[in-house]
Order: C-alpha cells, then sequence, then structure tokens
C-alpha cells in the first residue's frame, strides 16, 4: 500500500513536471534564457576553477592591455585588463558570484516580507488592508533607484545594504499581487469550506490560500531577479553599493568610468555580462508565466 | 426533538455606503423560521436571489445571523460552541471550486478530522478510505488531486468530506444543479443510501422541482427573503394553495407527452431586495392580487399539514 501510493506519488509529479515542461519549452526565448542563466551559476559556482587569474591580482606590466584580438592584446589576458592590470576575464567570473548572490537574498527577503504582509492585507481586508496598501503606493510613488539611493545613504553604502534597499523597494509588488490573488481566492467555495470544518485563520491564511496564490508570485520573483541585479548595479555605478575593489560587476563600470574613451573594453564587458545576465532571466520569467498561468494553458 | 430550529432568523446586508451616503439595507433573509427532524429532509426552493444560499450560509454558521435564533441539537449557536461544528456540515454548489486544488484528495478528507480531532494520520487516512468506499470511490483516489476527477466524483467527494466528522445534519446548497442528468441522479441516490444508513437530516436547496419531488419530505418555498409556503412535499407538490408556488410548479418540465401542460407564465423580474414592493412581495407578478396584497403583508398561516402566507389562497 505504501508503496504503491509513493509510485502515484512519484507518477503524478512526473507528470505535473513533463506537462510544466511541455509548455515552458514552446517558448524558444525561455529556453535560451534557461541555459544561460544554468550557465551562470555553473561559472559562480567554479569561479575558482575557472578564472585563470585570481580577481584583485595586480599586474604592474600590463596595465590597461587590450583584449587578445586587438593589437598588443596577450593571451594571458583575453578580455584585457583594467587600470591597475587586473584580469577583465577573471573578475567578470568572480563578478558573477556577487551578481546572484544579490539576486537570490533581495528576492528571498522581498518575497517572504511581501507575500506576509499581502496575505495579511487580503486577510484582514478594512482598516488594516487600508493602512498596508497605502503605505505601498507610498512606496511604489518614489522612483525606485532614487528610494533605493535615499535609503543607501541612511543606512551607509556597503553590498548588504544595497540588498536591504532593494529588497525594501520591490517589496511592494509581492504585496500588491499577494492580496490580489487573496481576494480572488478567499470567496472561492473550498476555502469557505475549510472554515466551515473549523479552520482557524492562521489555518486558513498559511495552509489554504497561499498555496493557491504562489503562482503570479513566482513569476514576479524571476523578474524581480533581474530587476535586483541591475539595481544593485546602478547603486555600485553611482558608489553606494559594493565598494572597491569588490568585482562587482557595476562597481566596475564605475572604477572604469574615466577610462571610457581611452580603453573600450573596461566599460564594455562589464556592461555585457549584466545586460545578457538580465536579458536570460527575463525571458525565462516569460516562459515560466507562459507555464504557469492556467489561463493560457490548452487542455 | 428537532435536530434544527430556526425562528425568525434575518440577515440583512449592508451595501453601497460611502463616506458621506448611508448604506442601503440589504434584506437577504428576513424572519425565516424552519424545522428539521432527524432522518427528514427539507427542500428549500426559490428563484435565484430569493435568500436560498443566504439561508444556508446562516444555518452552517459561516455567517452570524442579524437577528432570529437558531437551535442546533437543542444548543443555540450564539454560545459560540465548537462541538456544533461538528453537527452541521455542508456541501456547495460547484464541485469545481469546493475542493482544494493543491491538495490531495487524502488531505481534503483528513482535514476536517485534523482541525477537530486528535487522531493521527494514519488513522485519519483510515476514515478517509472508508469513506471514498461509501461514496462509491476506490480509495485509492485518494491519492490523486482535485482536477483529475469529473463532476459527478468530485461532487462525491464534498459529500465524503462534509459526512468526515459524522454531522448530523448536512446543509446540501444545490450539490446536483451543476452536475448533468445521469450524474445528478448518481448523486441523489448516493444522498438517500448515506441518509438512511446513518440517519442524517439534509436540508436540500434547490431551485429544480423535479429533484426536489424526488427527495424531499418537506419543502419550504421562498420568495424575497420570505418563506411564502411550507408544509409536506406531496401536499405542495399536488395542490399548493400560493400562486407562486403553484407557477414555479407548472414550469417544471413533465416528461409526459400526452399530458395537457397548463403554464402559468409569470411577468416581470424578481423584484430588488433593496427597494421590495409593498405589502405582499410577490404581488407586482401575481394574477390573484387584490387591493389588500397591495397594502398589508400576509405572514404565514396554518393550512392543512403546512402553512402559507396568502390572503387568497387557491
Amino acid at each position: 500500500m505504501a508503496e504503491s501510493s509513493g509510485s502515484v506519488k512519484a507518477q503524478t509529479r512526473r507528470q505535473m513536471l513533463s506537462e510544466f515542461w511541455f509548455y515552458f519549452s514552446e517558448n524558444t526565448g525561455a529556453k535560451i534564457g534557461l541555459f544561460v542563466f544554468i550557465g551562470l551559476v555553473l561559472i559562480a559556482i567554479f569561479a575558482d576553477v575557472i578564472a585563470p587569474h585570481a580577481a584583485n591580482v595586480q599586474y604592474r606590466d600590463a596595465l590597461l592591455v587590450p583584449p587578445v584580438w586587438q593589437e598588443g592584446g596577450r593571451w594571458e589576458y583575453i578580455l584585457g585588463t583594467d587600470a591597475v592590470g587586473r584580469d577583465m576575464l577573471s573578475r567578470l567570473i568572480y563578478g558573477s558570484r556577487f551578481s546572484l548572490f544579490i539576486g537570490c537574498v533581495v528576492v528571498a527577503i522581498a518575497v517572504t516580507g511581501g507575500v506576509t504582509i499581502g496575505l495579511i492585507a487580503g486577510y484582514f481586508r478594512g482598516w488594516v488592508d487600508m493602512v498596508i496598501m497605502r503605505v505601498m503606493d507610498v512606496i511604489l510613488a518614489f522612483p525606485s533607484l532614487l528610494l533605493a539611493l535615499v535609503l543607501v545613504a541612511i543606512l551607509g553604502p556597503g553590498l548588504t545594504n544595497a540588498m536591504i534597499a532593494i529588497a525594501i523597494v520591490l517589496q511592494p509588488h509581492f504585496v500588491r499581487l499577494t492580496r490580489a490573488s487573496v481576494l480572488n481566492e478567499i470567496n472561492r467555495e473550498y476555502v469557505t469550506s475549510a472554515r466551515v470544518a473549523g479552520a482557524p485563520p492562521f489555518y486558513l491564511m498559511t495552509r489554504t490560500i497561499l498555496p493557491n496564490c504562489l503562482g503570479p508570485v513566482t513569476v514576479q520573483a524571476t523578474l524581480s531577479f533581474s530587476n535586483a541585479i541591475l539595481d544593485a548595479a546602478a547603486l555600485g555605478f553611482l558608489g553606494m553599493g559594493a565598494q572597491p575593489p569588490t568585482p562587482e560587476w557595476g562597481t566596475m563600470l564605475a572604477e572604469a568610468r574615466e577610462f571610457i574613451l581611452r580603453a573600450w573594453w573596461v566599460v564594455t564587458f562589464p556592461g555585457i555580462a549584466i545586460l545578457i545576465t538580465v536579458l536570460a532571466i527575463n525571458l525565462m520569467g516569460d516562459g515560466l508565466r507562459d507555464a504557469l498561468d492556467p489561463k493560457l494553458k490548452r487542455t | 426533538m428537532s435536530l434544527l430550529k430556526a425562528t425568525d432568523l434575518c440577515r440583512h446586508y449592508e451595501v453601497g455606503g460611502g463616506l458621506f451616503r448611508k448604506p442601503q439595507i440589504l434584506k437577504a433573509l428576513d424572519g425565516v423560521s424552519l424545522d428539521l427532524e432527524p432522518g427528514k429532509t427539507l427542500a428549500v426552493v426559490g428563484e435565484s436571489g430569493c435568500g436560498k444560499s443566504t439561508l444556508a450560509r446562516v444555518v452552517t454558521m459561516i455567517e452570524p445571523p442579524t437577528s432570529g435564533t437558531l437551535l442546533i441539537d437543542g444548543k443555540s449557536v450564539r454560545q459560540g460552541d465548537p462541538t456544533l461544528r461538528k453537527t452541521i456540515q455542508i456541501v456547495f454548489q460547484n464541485p469545481y471550486g469546493s475542493l482544494n486544488p493543491r491538495h490531495k484528495i487524502a488531505q481534503i478528507l483528513g482535514e476536517p478530522l485534523r482541525l477537530n480531532t486528535d487522531l493521527d494520520a494514519a488513522e485519519r487516512r483510515r476514515r478517509a478510505d472508508e469513506m471514498m468506499e461509501r461514496v462509491g470511490l476506490r480509495s485509492e483516489h485518494c491519492e490523486r488531486y482535485p482536477h483529475m476527477f469529473s463532476g459527478g466524483q468530485r461532487q462525491r467527494i464534498a459529500v465524503a468530506r462534509a459526512l468526515m466528522l459524522d454531522p448530523k445534519i448536512l446543509v446540501l446548497d444545490e450539490p446536483v444543479s451543476a452536475l448533468d442528468l445521469s450524474i445528478q441522479a448518481q448523486v441523489l441516490n448516493i444522498l438517500s443510501e448515506l441518509q438512511s444508513d446513518l440517519g442524517l437530516a439534509y436540508l436540500f436547496i434547490s431551485h429544480d422541482l423535479s429533484v426536489v419531488r424526488h427527495i424531499a419530505d418537506e419543502i419550504m418555498v421562498m420568495y424575497l427573503g420570505r418563506a411564502v409556503e411550507a408544509g409536506a412535499a406531496k401536499e405542495i407538490m399536488d395542490g399548493s394553495a400560493h400562486p407562486y408556488t403553484r407557477a414555479l410548479i407548472s414550469a417544471t418540465p413533465v416528461a409526459d407527452p400526452a399530458r395537457q401542460k397548463q403554464r402559468i407564465m409569470l411577468t416581470g423580474e424578481l423584484p430588488s431586495p433593496l427597494d421590495p414592493p409593498t405589502g405582499c412581495a410577490f404581488h407586482p407578478r401575481c394574477a390573484h392580487v387584490t387591493d389588500g396584497c397591495r397594502s398589508a403583508a400576509p405572514v404565514l398561516e396554518a393550512r392543512g399539514s403546512g402553512a402559507v402566507a396568502c390572503f387568497n389562497p387557491l
């Protein structure tokens, strides 16, 4: 009996997974995005193995060496070196760690906070809802980067504070999304049915309603992941995020600002890294939305 | 002794209130009394919007009544006795909405036990398996999700869930109107079987009189939040006294081509409960209306074994 129920369970899970993959893989962009993202994760994990040089070693004999394919380029420094002789490729590889770390932490904070607050607002309605949603409206009324900048200015510059600031800025989207889903679900009959069965409010919120609201939140979380990376890079560029000599892509851009005309590679490559990462995650998020949205599903 | 006794039950809603506007009062339920004996079926019939479902929600303690008293198993619901939850359970109209799509059937059936008893997981599972077989499904189905079942199967699962706590009263809120005809009969048969096996009392809410004829012992006809006629099912189906009941019955299709059909056509719509007509609420649509109907509202008066609220009963 236990064995058969286990196999049925595994079977339904496999079936759900294959159905998910079917809808996800219909979207070519999403597939490409997924592969690029997996590649990025692997690069971040194995940075120590892949990177030809350490991130912060300065080679005094190789200041602003151009990439290999240009005249004066050297095979030791494939993508060239920056103004103090650090290998660009190695710094970009180590930088992927920071970007993914920022994305994960920011999304985790924003999702936990946002979903909890949204659930409370949607479940209790009334004045609680009023107060929460007006506060969220106020946060949304500020340009997001400006607000993050102000928060970092208050908290003090640094990667941790930048992540907290970005999480606070992204949070209202999750609050609104969760609240809307909760309002949608709370009047469904299965919720009433759980209430008739004697479910207390906390049980209703976390066990009955929440699992049915997570689809759109998942999609928003992927899209916020790229937003977080972008905002962190912007804060880094403005000198409010990760501090030098951290090989964070935005910070690298800021350090290279003065050489923009003399050495194009010091600004171009970090920019391209940010672009590719954000694009890949956004494509993946689109595919995820298509795969998870029941309205787009054909039966 | 009656299992469920409601006296002058009212449920009013405030609607459309703004910052500077006084909300209007919507009387969804306006003084309904009923009495349900163990093992019996009381059918509540009426058009959409007459307050049937509100009655179901008040009786099952989903919403508190605005006024009136409600005794379940002799105990008043106002004291908030948690054991009363186990006494009365509900089955909803839409089997596609009443089962949590993220839970497996075992979880759906086990949930009421988990919330109300100290039984461990194995025992809950055993009872869920047992109940599945009772409603004619197999116990292996417990491992599946609701979307893997048809409408009729889902409705049987909903019935099974409602029965998990051994209630004495089951409120059936249009339990078969979302199902097609052959499945309706199947579900109704299971309901009758369960009633005779477990001695359940049913409060059966429906707009479909051919279903009601099949299952009810007593009938209460509602119009705009009030009962207009009540009595034994046979008496009402064969010779009702209220013009509205007559019209409802004449609108039920009968599968007998030889029968001469005398359809009583009602004109107009159900009036808005926000602005009910003066006097008898039914007078704008009634063929037998007199001046008295327009000025005063009739109350339920005993007639035969039942009661009717009409000045000119037929």
